[in-house]
């Protein structure tokens, strides 16, 4: 009789069961879905979904199933008819309230959510979507960074009194300030080197004039780039939440890059016009001195005053100096006062405070909302604003009103259209970038493709298992039958490791695992080969079968290892479709070796192991 | 059922000239074929714009050629992808012209085609993250060789580990031939099945090898050669039965799978033959030519050769 620990036994048992439950979720697919998520950013309550589900009854709207999930509110359809006619209510009643984005959920039964049971998730080229790489100028953040130190130099020097004639940065470390006069270049050089002790600040004095420059150590150019890429990381992310995508994937590769994944988003240049746009609003004191249609004719603005077209088109004369720019503002809003739509503003502190005096000082005077939109457009479109590159920046004041009382961090502003109130919240909220990017890659996959990319990947599965069944049931007859299980069990513990892992499934994802199912069947065949030689060197079966074991083994683990280096390489290197093929190609691998070392033999011994009479073997 | 209803006695070694003899103009043939015409490299690796467009009804390709090129898109490879319905669109990146606005032209271009024309998939990938993604696979292919060189030395003989290396850089240079050969497109996952090949090949190799010097070990008769093609012979029903399991497998993917892995399973069918054919005829015959002998494959313990020297 042949002998095997019942640990042995045990752990195959508790491993294949997990691995079916972990699996499980996968045969349910997935339906399309609702996410609701609130304009407040508050969560979303128990109540509202009630509420909102019936509003969706009454309307004549079925929803099959509905939960809330993190902050968010998920209502699931039986088809997309239903959910497009959920999503066109919900806009229509609930508008102000909920921001829809249209997804996909997986099906899977109540109970197992609870477990925290989720099916693997299905890479872009299986569900459709869009995928950006973008590059960030990080020489553009320093650019940025040195202009903002040019801003602040002025300021000071003027709020100090001291006079200055120029100040220029070179864009790349350097910042020059030319002084009128040069006994005051000491003065500066040391004010500036009380604020910032990093950089070299060196002062030359000849003649009439002085200067001043400021250099930015290396460190501090580097520290200043990678921020740059963070701050761009969390900006994209928080466009991505406005989109309302269900599972986004906003993650910095190598080192200068942003990956944007956007599954389920059909339309790329939508969410590229929303990625890409920054806008921000400067509030500045309307200047009444001069005629503003004199400056527009002659195309020339008072000292002082900047020229600027309201969305009318008059132009009109503001300050040069803002009064708050948008990097001040912390929050916004949209929402309707006295039945016009209107965007809620909070400043940060200094913001406020120079808010609060402004408007003390000018209590019934006009002060203008200045709405700056950056964009990038594509060569011969139009720009009515003013183009650098293919970057279009358009400037215009949408509201001017007059000061009717003091106010500091929290306002509201009007003059603009309902939608545009809600996109205008959603630009201010989602911050501005702190250095430009370019996108390098972008990648779509239309929904129809993604289908059917699933339907041929999950085909060529299913037709090479069940070749690959028939004929290893041909060749070992039961032995055959047992491989088969074993390759079954092999495949059920590689889909309940990619679930457990959340590992994304891609095309080359499911090749990989045809593949290694393919390559799993070696291991069988190495173990059944020895089983047979054995036997034909006139061994027992009973012992065939454990010398079949042993003797396999060594073979088994090299040439596994051997393939696993090539897929962890592939992993390492391989960026997209090659490390979804490189990531089922390892696991796959390593589940094949518990299958075919430990499961393989807990099903022989179960079959023929425990017999004490055994005269020969169908293999 | 079995491959070989008798002990196979097959004289492999014997007749290895003729062997090294084919393979070796395979290679050179192969590397001819890639330095005079050189792999067709898909847009991963050298940028550009690749549109999948679906049409109602089959596509005049010449027809969305012409509307392609009143754009001024006449270098652009129109080719049917599939079916005749679907209409694949590749244009390589241009100096100075953003590749999104290319982008946008040529969809403007196939939908005055057919105002029908169903979007399918876009691909715009700029020159320089191309140039990038052949870098790095280029040192994947690189690093991988050389941790399974490393891993080879450690468990293997280096006479074997000379044998099996030639073996795995044998089957990429053939598969590459073919790809120069047939000019089909070589893209980022057929470079990943090209690296699964080379494990793939490497598996078979090395299961031969762990029979050879187990025989060594046991067999203290015949010669090298005759070690050599026993081991070769007890293993070859194996060696078949799992090229065809795997063959099984990547056909079901190269015929059913769709286009958009063609170059990926093109690769692993040819990499799995070149591969059975390389561990039988090749990674031995070498280790047997580099004079392998069974004391370079007894065990380091020395117990065994005390008890094996004494008389």
């Amino acid at each position: 009789m042949h002998t095997l620990a019942p640990w042995r036994l045990w752990l195959v048992f508790v491993t294949v069961v997990a691995g079916l439950l972990l699996a499980l979720p996968n045969i349910y697919g997935d339906a399309p879905a609702l996410q609701l998520s609130r304009n407040d950013r508050t969560p979303a309550t128990e109540a509202g979904r009630e509420q909102v589900v019936s509003l969706l009854q009454s309307k004549g709207v079925t929803v099959d199933s509905s939960y809330l999930e993190g902050d968010r509110m998920v209502l699931r359809f039986a088809g997309v008819d239903a959910q497009l006619n959920a999503r066109d209510v919900v806009q229509e009643t609930s508008g102000n309230e909920y921001l829809a984005a249209l997804s996909h959920v997986p099906r899977t039964p109540r109970w197992m959510h609870a477990l925290g049971l989720k099916p693997m998730s299905l890479g872009l080229d299986l569900r459709g979507g869009v995928y950006f790489l973008y590059e960030v100028d990080v020489k553009g953040a320093v650019t940025q960074l040195l202009s903002g130190m040019e801003r602040d130099y002025r300021q000071q020097l003027r709020n100090q009194r001291i006079p200055f004639t120029a100040i220029s940065s070179d864009n790349v470390d350097t910042v020059r300030i030319a002084l009128r006069n040069g006994d005051d270049a000491g003065r500066v050089a040391a004010l500036l080197r009380k604020q910032d002790v990093n950089s070299q600040i060196s002062t030359n004095s000849l003649g009439e004039g002085g200067t001043v420059t400021v250099k930015l150590a290396p460190a501090q150019v580097s520290q200043r780039q990678d921020f740059a890429i963070q701050q761009n990381i969390t900006t994209l992310r928080n466009r991505v939440d406005e989109l309302g995508v269900s599972e986004p994937i906003v993650a910095r590769q190598g080192k200068d890059r942003i990956v944007v994944q956007l599954p389920g988003v059909q339309d790329p240049n939508e969410a590229l016009r929303v990625l890409g746009a920054t806008a921000t609003l400067e509030f500045r004191l309307v200047d009444d001195q001069h005629d503003a249609f004199e400056a527009a004719r002659t195309q020339r603005a008072p000292l002082g005053t900047r020229l600027y077209k309201t969305r009318q088109g008059q132009p009109t004369l503001l300050k040069r100096e803002m009064i708050v720019s948008g990097e001040q503002l912390t929050d916004a809003s949209s929402s309707f006062t006295q039945g016009e739509p209107s965007v809620n503003v909070s400043l940060d502190s200094r913001g406020a405070a120079q808010m609060l005096d402004t408007t003390r000082e000018n209590l019934g005077k006009p002060m203008a909302v200045v709405f700056i939109e950056k964009k990038r457009v594509a060569e011969g479109q139009p720009c009515n604003g003013t183009r650098v590159g293919t970057e279009c920046t358009t400037e215009e004041v949408i509201s001017i009103a007059t000061i009717r009382g003091v106010f500091s961090s929290n306002f509201q502003i009007t003059g603009v259209m309902a939608n545009e109130a809600r996109e205008l919240a959603l630009l201010l909220r989602a911050g501005s970038l702190a250095a430009p990017l370019y996108i390098v890659e972008q990648r779509t996959i239309g929904p129809s493709l993604g289908q059917d990319n699933v339907t041929r990947g999950f085909q060529a599965l299913v037709v090479g298992l069940i070749g690959m069944f028939i004929f290893l049931a041909i060749y070992y007859r039961a032995f055959g039958l047992v491989a088969n299980v074993v390759l079954l069990s092999n495949m059920v513990l590689l889909v309940a490791l990619m679930s457990l892992l959340q590992a994304s499934l891609s095309l080359p994802g499911i090749a990989g695992i045809v593949l290694t199912i393919g390559m799993a069947a070696d291991a069988n065949v190495l173990i059944y080969e020895r089983i047979r030689e054995e036997l034909r060197n006139g061994n027992s079966p009973h012992s065939a079968i454990n010398a079949g074991f042993d003797k396999a083994f060594s073979a088994i683990a090299d040439s596994n290892i051997t393939t696993l280096i090539a897929g962890v390489v592939l992993f390492a290197f391989g960026t997209g479709p090659v490390r979804g093929f490189a990531v089922t190609l390892c696991l796959g691998i390593l589940t094949s070796l518990f299958s075919a070392i430990l499961c393989s033999r807990a099903y022989i011994h179960l079959i023929w192991g425990r017999r004490r009479k055994l005269a020969s073997l169908p293999i | 059922m079995e491959f070989f209803k008798k002990k196979t006695s097959i004289r492999f070694m014997a007749h290895r000239k003729w062997w090294y003899a084919i393979s070796g103009a395979m290679v050179l043939v192969s590397l001819l074929l890639l330095l005079t015409r050189g792999l067709n490299f898909g847009i991963d690796f050298t940028g550009g714009v690749v549109f999948e467009v679906a049409f109602p009804q089959a596509a005049d390709l010449d027809k969305v050629r012409g509307a392609l090129a009143e754009k001024g898109y006449d270098e652009a490879v129109v080719q049917s992808f599939g079916t005749p319905r679907d209409v694949l669109v590749r244009l390589l990146p241009e100096e100075g012209k953003d590749v999104n606005v290319v982008g946008r032209e040529v969809l403007a271009a196939l939908q005055g085609y057919d105002a029908n024309a169903e979007l399918r998939r876009t691909e715009v990938v700029g020159a320089q993250v191309g140039e990038e993604l052949a870098g790095q696979g280029a040192l994947a292919a690189l690093f991988a060789f050389l941790m399974i060189l490393i891993y080879i030395g450690f468990r293997f003989q280096w006479k074997l580990g000379v044998g099996s290396i030639v073996a795995a850089l044998h089957d990429p240079f053939i598969i590459l031939g073919v790809f120069a050969a047939t000019q089909w497109t070589f893209d980022l996952p057929t470079l990943a099945s090209v690296l699964a090949v080379v494990g793939y090949s490497l598996n078979d190799t090395i299961v031969v090898f762990d029979r050879i010097r187990e025989r060594f070990i046991l067999t203290r008769k015949g010669t090298p050669d005759e070690i050599v093609d026993l081991a070769i012979n007890e293993t070859l029903s194996r060696t078949l039965m799992t090229s065809v399991t795997t063959l099984i497998a990547v056909l079901s993917l190269l015929f059913i799978a769709g286009d958009v892995l063609k170059g990926f399973s093109v690769a692993l069918a040819i990499g799995v033959l070149v591969g059975t054919y390389s561990s039988i005829y090749i990674a031995s015959s070498i280790a047997v030519d580099l004079k392998l002998t069974a004391r370079d494959l007894l065990p380091v313990q020395r117990e065994k050769d005390a008890v094996d020297d004494m008389p």
